[in-house]
């Protein structure tokens, strides 16, 4: 075997570079996998990224790989092999699944949900699973039940959220690539927090069978890499038709990588005005400035639009998201699976019990949002309201995409701000996820990427596609990553 | 384009707290009831505090001219998908039911379910 006597370049190395170093015979799934489980071992006491780490499992996971790879059995694939993470709401069979929740402490799922049988079925080695704000509510992981995680470039801050573990893994080299759930900017806005890529796909692109559902017309999985291409491959593995989620798409797939290196010559670039709120950070706007300036001297047409409903996009959000969470979330009852109590009288009894120990803040906060919203008298004016005003956010994107091919704008406000300095106003930690929000409001496909640093932390810049545009954004997205060196930058960590 | 583009000069968000009337702690007992979640009274009072906040800053929807527009549930535009009714493999009883908090052999125990 090839020792490593300084394994930075291992740790952030992309997968593609790691494939690589697969077929050359130069390192094997099992020792890369080793060196991840040994990585993991000494940085997670600073980072608490993992809930769950699973090494017995991944080195067996890893050895059947690099039977693979040597050719026997199934061909390998892009990512055989290769050492991901999963975040803790995928229901992984024989696997503890949280949520980052109290009330699932313990829960063993009975099986796999189906991205996560994807990833095996292509070989990949499953690490453990992510840290998160619990049931994905929150742009901070503040809210997990398991401790916050921790920005591997200033671990004073926050690595966003909600998939701020699979963020700051990925981050900070604890795993190649990992896959996580965006409902309002889970993925996108810790990716632009920690310097990686993170993409949430065309709605029902990806499967959501298995995955813990919190808003689920706006849930949606996708990967986080710390390439473009990484991000294509991973794309390719995951997304599907599948029966056992009747809002996936049964369209044919592209090859998600088919256009990384087409460049941007002649595209049509959008910026709508709107994005750019009160309160954006001037580093976050000289950063996307220049951003601007690189894409338009790779040969892209760059112009200014408005999308006015924007600015209603939180509030329809912070609408439909509690309203579908309510209903999802009653099937926590503490009768079947995760904390239940004997300690009552009746059976409702021991549910309210049961679900206001096992809840945390956010989340009774925004079912209580939801079941206001919904419930007799407020139905149409909260609910119904905003549904419509969605249909009308969705035509003004249609029309946008009439003009432009993508749009682009800063993926977060700001940059990683300090642990505990947003959570006693939950509107302002709302606020985070104001550029991400409109994007899953009309169920688009949009990818950040890192694009620049801002009082040494990391800025990202966000590609918006039209439906199934998915080919566009990374398109995009990879030629910005080739013209800079941003996505090169890792914290000493 | 960015000497002369007035976007990156920031603007105003339409966030401010406009008026509406506040919840009273007997709203949220009805939503905490609604929810089958128990509250502290302590709990209640943040929570009645913060949503009237939140609703607040909902409450600028109500000036978008909506007046026969088509609500979306949500954004693939497929209709109800049916499939064939077969037989499939199901899980296993006992991985299902490791999970539960009291079992009873086959069965899952619950307290009382009538008063």
């Amino acid at each position: 075997m090839t020792t490593h006597s300084t394994n930075s370049d291992l740790y952030f190395a992309t997968a593609r570079e790691l494939r690589t170093k697969f077929d050359g015979r130069e390192l094997s799934s099992v020792e890369a996998t080793r060196a991840m489980l040994d990585r993991i071992s000494s940085l997670e006491p600073n980072l608490n990224s993992f809930i769950t780490v699973t090494p017995e499992r991944a080195l067996k996971d890893a050895e059947a790989a690099d039977r693979r790879l040597q050719g026997s059995g199934q061909e390998a694939g892009p990512l055989t092999g290769v050492p991901i993470m999963i975040k803790d709401n995928f229901s992984t069979k024989d696997v503890e699944t949280t949520a980052a929740s109290n009330i699932l402490k313990g829960y063993i799922p009975p099986y796999d949900g189906t991205a996560v049988r994807l990833l095996k079925e292509a070989g990949a080695v499953i690490l453990g699973k992510g840290n998160l704000d619990e049931f994905a509510m929150g742009s901070s992981n503040e809210s997990s039940a398991f401790g916050p995680v921790h920005n591997p470039w200033d671990t004073d801050r926050v690595p966003g959220g909600s998939s701020g573990g699979a963020a700051a893994a990925v981050a900070a080299g604890e795993c190649f690539i990992a896959f996580g759930s965006d409902t309002g900017g889970s993925i996108r806005q810790p990716a632009s927090l920690c310097g990686i890529v993170g993409m949430k796909p065309t709605y029902g692109l990806v499967s959501r069978f298995g995955l813990l559902a919190f808003g689920s017309s706006l849930d949606q999985i996708g990967p986080l890499t710390r390439s473009v291409a990484d991000c294509a491959d991973a794309l390719n593995v995951i997304s599907n038709h599948d029966h056992r989620d009747s809002t996936s798409v049964a369209a044919p797939f592209d090859d998600f990588a088919q256009d990384i290196d087409a460049g941007v010559a002649g595209m049509n670039i959008g910026v709508p005005k709107e994005y750019m709120v009160d309160g954006m950070e001037p580093g976050v706007l000289s950063a996307f400035e220049a951003s601007l300036k690189i894409l338009e001297d790779l040969g892209a047409n760059i112009s200014e639009t408005s999308l006015p409903l924007t600015d209603h996009a939180l509030a329809v959000y912070y609408i439909i998201a509690p309203s579908e969470a309510s209903a999802n979330l009653s099937r926590y009852d503490g009768v079947k699976y995760g904390l239940g109590t004997l300690n009552a009288d009746t059976s409702a009894q021991a549910t309210e019990i049961a679900r206001g120990e096992g809840f945390g803040d956010e989340v009774k906060r925004r079912i209580f949002l939801g079941t206001y919203a919904l419930s007799a008298g407020y139905y149409d004016a909260y609910y119904k309201k905003a549904q419509q005003v969605r249909t009308l956010i969705r035509r003004e994107f249609t029309d946008a995409f009439l003009k432009f091919d993508a749009l682009v704008t800063p993926t977060s406000p700001g940059v990683a701000f300090k642990i505990g300095e947003k959570m006693d106003d939950p509107f302002q930690m709302y606020m985070n996820d104001v550029c991400t929000i409109p994007v899953n409001i009309a169920g688009l496909p949009s990818i950040s990427v890192p694009g620049g640093i801002s009082e040494d932390l990391p800025v990202g810049l966000q590609f918006i596609g039209p439906q199934f545009g998915d080919t566009t954004v990374i398109r995009g997205a990879a030629a910005y990553e080739q013209a800079t060196n941003w996505h090169q930058k890792h914290p000493l960590i | 384009m960015q000497a002369q583009s007035p976007l990156l000069s920031g603007r105003v968000a339409r966030t401010s707290r406009e008026t509406m009337d506040p919840l009273t702690p007997k709203d949220v007992e009805h939503i905490a009831q609604l929810a089958y979640i128990k509250l502290s009274d302590e709990e209640s009072e943040d929570m009645r505090v913060q949503l009237t906040n939140i609703l607040g800053h909902f409450a600028s929807l109500s000036t978008v001219e909506t007046d026969g527009v088509e609500p979306t549930g949500h954004t693939t535009d497929s209709n109800t998908v049916m499939r064939k009714d077969e037989p499939q493999p199901p899980l296993d009883q006992d991985d299902v039911l490791r999970n539960a908090p009291d079992r009873d052999g086959e069965f899952v125990r619950v307290r009382p379910v009538l008063e």
